[in-house]
């Protein structure tokens, strides 16, 4: 079954900065985090301590409610530093990094002799399970549930995000490996997604159900494709896992190996290059020093995409699940009279209340060094059809913002609750002249939903 | 920056603790206005859009700006008319003036005054929403409406339509139409009538201008609306082009159709009105209207129905409003299409009461979250039949 979807809705935001195909150096950091603030909902026990050894894929951490789901160490070193927060909270475990990088031996195994419960398994005791994301609510899968199907997207729409044809240029044999595992955990099968524009050499990927989508952002959001292609209804579960986690896993079964080490594409108008590098999830934003200049306090560092990603600041680590660091300009600065200013062309606008159109229309191709500031002042919902023209899914984003809101869960879930994460209505965020934080409260609907329904 | 440097010193006075800390609200909405704030997202999308509800509503403002202006003239050229002064451009824009800008100083006098004062108590920022409230309302009502009473129907609008609900963005029903029900139903005899739609008029056989002369013999001063059949029109002297020109008695804003067009091209072009609710409105007034004439209940084309009266007005800038309208895209054609339907039937079925435009829209707004509640459930159910069909 291939089938081609033409999302009308959308919006790419003409943002500047982004990465040149090219691999500009290879980073071992000096020191990485394993943050357990990188799984949404996740109660995390510590299994180190302070000065223990370990090995790229020894376990660091496990889930408390389900113990078996372990999150290991991205790289081969000693423990040193466990961060706790209020209440000892715990916010990161610091590993100092060898010099030279030692693996666990998890033994190359040949996935058409594995059966669900080996694969299982070999993705728990390595620590790739926490690749796959559950939805509803985008939390690590729950390894006790056969989900409906698996879902993956083959490209990125966001703003300057990574390129999966380069960065996953070497991966195809790995990721084929990845497919015809995870095809063993669900009997859905896998379905891959394509940017229907763009020819891709996963397309020959064997065991999948292809999937192609043209529009714009965001239509490469996994999200987005589901409610596409069939939407999550009360009571059913999938899963997502990205393109790079798939390499991951395959890698995991080829050689034997965890190694997440992945290619990731500094991007942003703050970047003095904009360029790729070769690294491992964790990674202190101090270590692509070179890529920004002296000024990082005027610097948002974020990891991820500019609309979805997280203020990391210059202190903070590459998240588990990206690749991409956006550096973005803080706005914090007034603007006489912007809002009355016709022009404002070092802003952007998807408005016609501006003339960006125009300037579209005249350079195709102009970007923007878009920052930080809000533009304005929040209020409560005026418009309402802003948001429906950049969300091409079948739910109700103002009702369902509402309803998160008011923490109904019976109208959270009529509204779609189980089919969106933050990510996809990142874009109705961004268009919103009321300046509502609609992630923030989608965010607070599913922790909501998971605390009443669990 | 130096006025930047200015507010930068002055601000701590009025932020909590400071000596005029009551009046923060009054200063922050100063400050904004001025100054769009350095406030930098917190959480979720890092960058955002340029546009926000100031330049929302800035470009509300602008699409009234045609028919304010045509309002002023017109108001002077009726004056001019009826006392028979045969005025010039200028005068007769003068005269205008001096009779929109007080109406102007009241509706934001009072109700900007009660904003601030809502937002103070609540310690919120001030909502923009009123600038266009209180754009509208002045052309909205006869030019010839008593100050004061303009004044306690802003006021009953803004408290009892608006900040009781919890201010822009939260009423039920549009605040300008309830402050023109508010004084329609209060203050018959000023809203209606032959008297009240030319300025002066309702003072009686007088000009305002000494060197003019008295009321035209016969004169009467009746919009279209009150003597709606081909017949009466012509009696009153209105072809089809005085009422699509809009040199005609009426309130304030209204009467011209080219003039409201102008603002329906800014509102649909940039997107801050609803085109949907726009062109419903206009199909389902036409279609009454059609029915009207075929049934024998009106001789006029269905097309009069729409440059008559406040029909046009009403549809472009009144029904449409984010906030009271329908917030679904089929609920807006629905919701649209049933105001210019009613908006038609009470004109032609009630001879009491010759404009249905202000009910016909506030019924609807009352309506809406129905119509918004049916247009989801049906869209949940159609959803889940057709991927059931999938599965």
């Amino acid at each position: 079954m291939s089938n081609n979807i033409n999302l009308r809705k959308g919006l790419n935001v003409p943002l500047a900065g982004a990465a040149v195909r090219t691999v500009r150096k290879t980073i071992l950091p000096d020191v990485v985090a394993i943050r357990p603030s990188d799984f949404r909902n996740l109660t995390p026990k510590l299994l180190v301590k302070e000065g223990d050894k370990v090995l790229a894929g020894s376990p660091v951490l496990a889930d408390k409610m389900s113990q078996n789901i372990l999150f290991t160490s991205p790289v081969s070193g000693t423990v040193s530093g466990v961060v706790r927060g209020d209440k000892r909270k715990l916010l990161a475990v610091l590993i100092k990094t060898d010099e030279v990088q030692e693996y666990v031996d998890f033994g190359i195994r040949k996935v058409d002799e594995l059966d669900a419960e080996a694969v299982k398994e070999a993705l728990l005791s390595s620590g790739l399970w926490t690749a796959l994301v559950q939805r509803p609510y985008g939390i690590v899968a729950n390894p006790e549930l056969r989900p409906r199907a698996i879902y993956v997207s083959a490209f990125n729409t966001a703003p300057l995000a990574a390129d999966n044809e380069f960065v996953l240029a070497d991966e195809f044999d790995n990721i084929q490996t990845a497919v015809l595992a995870l095809a063993k955990l669900t009997d859905g099968g896998v379905h891959v997604s394509f940017n229907a524009e763009i020819k891709s050499r996963f397309e020959a990927l064997k065991g999948i159900t292809a999937h192609h989508f043209s529009g714009k952002h965001p239509a490469g959001n996994v999200g987005v494709q589901i409610n596409n292609i069939r939407p999550i209804c009360k009571g059913e579960t999938v899963w997502t896992v990205s393109m790079q986690m798939l390499a991951a896993i395959g890698k995991l079964f080829n050689c034997g190996r965890y190694d997440v080490s992945r290619k990731v594409a500094i991007t942003g108008p703050m970047a003095l290059e904009t360029a790729y590098v070769k690294t491992v999830p964790g990674m202190p934003m101090s270590a692509i020093q070179g890529f920004y200049g002296n000024d990082a306090e005027e610097i948002r560092f974020i990891s991820g995409d500019a609309l979805s990603g997280a203020n990391v600041g210059a202190e903070g680590y590459l998240r588990f699940q990206d690749n991409q660091v956006t550096l973005l300009r803080e706005g914090n600065e007034y603007e006489a009279f912007g809002w009355a200013n016709p022009l404002r062309f070092k802003q952007f606008s998807s408005s016609h209340t501006y003339f960006h159109w125009l300037l579209k229309l005249l350079c195709p191709k102009k970007e923007y060094a878009l920052d930080t500031n809000l533009h304005g002042g929040e209020r409560a919902f005026v418009v309402s059809d802003v948001y429906g023209k950049v969300l091409p899914m079948s739910i109700f984003p103002v009702y369902l913002v509402k309803a998160c809101l008011a923490g109904d869960i019976d109208k959270m879930e009529k509204f779609g609750i189980y089919e969106v994460l933050e990510e996809d209505l990142a874009l109705c965020e961004y268009v919103c002249p009321s300046k509502i934080d609609i992630q923030a409260i989608i965010a607070k609907g599913i922790d909501t939903m998971i605390k009443e329904m669990a | 920056m130096n006025v930047r440097n200015f507010i930068d010193r002055i601000k701590p006075t009025f932020e909590k603790g400071g000596k005029l800390g009551f009046l923060h609200s009054t200063f922050d909405a100063f400050e904004t206005f001025m100054f769009v704030p350095n406030t930098v997202t917190r959480k979720g999308s890092h960058i955002r859009d340029c546009v926000d509800i100031k330049r929302v509503m800035i470009i509300m403002v602008l699409a009234l700006v045609p028919a304010f202006l045509f309002g002023i003239w017109n108001t002077g050229y009726q004056h001019s008319v009826a006392y028979q002064m045969n005025w010039n451009f200028w005068q007769m824009v003068w005269y205008g003036v001096l009779k929109i800008v007080p109406l102007y100083l009241v509706t934001y006098i009072v109700g900007l005054g009660i904003e601030f004062i809502s937002a103070q108590l609540r310690g919120h920022e001030v909502n923009e929403g009123y600038l266009v409230t209180g754009f509208i309302l002045p052309l909205i009502v006869p030019v010839d409406v008593p100050l004061w009473m303009l004044a306690v129907a802003t006021a009953f609008a803004v408290i009892f339509a608006k900040e009781v609900f919890g201010g822009t963005g939260m009423n039920i029903w549009n605040p300008a139409l309830i402050a023109r029900a508010f004084l329609f139903f209060s203050y018959p005899s000023k809203m209606s009538g032959d008297l009240v739609w030319i300025g002066g008029l309702s003072r009686g056989n007088e000009a305002w201008a000494t060197t003019g002369g008295a009321l035209v013999d016969g004169f009467s001063g009746a919009t279209p609306l009150a003597s709606a059949s081909l017949e009466g029109l012509s009696s009153q002297g209105y072809s089809a082009l005085n009422m699509f020109l809009g040199n005609i008695p009426g309130s304030v804003g209204e009467t011209s159709v080219i003039a409201i067009l102008i603002g329906a091209f800014i509102l649909i072009f940039t997107g801050v009105a609803s085109w949907k609710i726009m062109v419903s409105s206009v199909a389902g007034g036409l279609l009454i209207g059609w029915l009207g004439q075929i049934g024998g209940a009106t001789d006029l084309p269905c097309w009069y129905q729409l440059i008559m009266g406040g029909f046009l007005f009403g549809s472009v800038f009144m029904a449409t409003d984010p906030v009271t309208a329908a917030q679904t895209e089929a609920g807006k054609w629905i919701y649209g299409f049933l105001i210019g339907a009613l908006a038609v039937i009470v004109r032609l079925f009630n001879p009491g009461y010759a404009e249905g435009m202000m009910l016909a829209i506030l019924l609807m707004n009352t309506f809406a979250p129905l119509i918004d509640h049916c247009v989801i459930e049906c869209s949940l159910k159609a959803k889940a039949r057709k991927f059931k069909k999938i599965a």
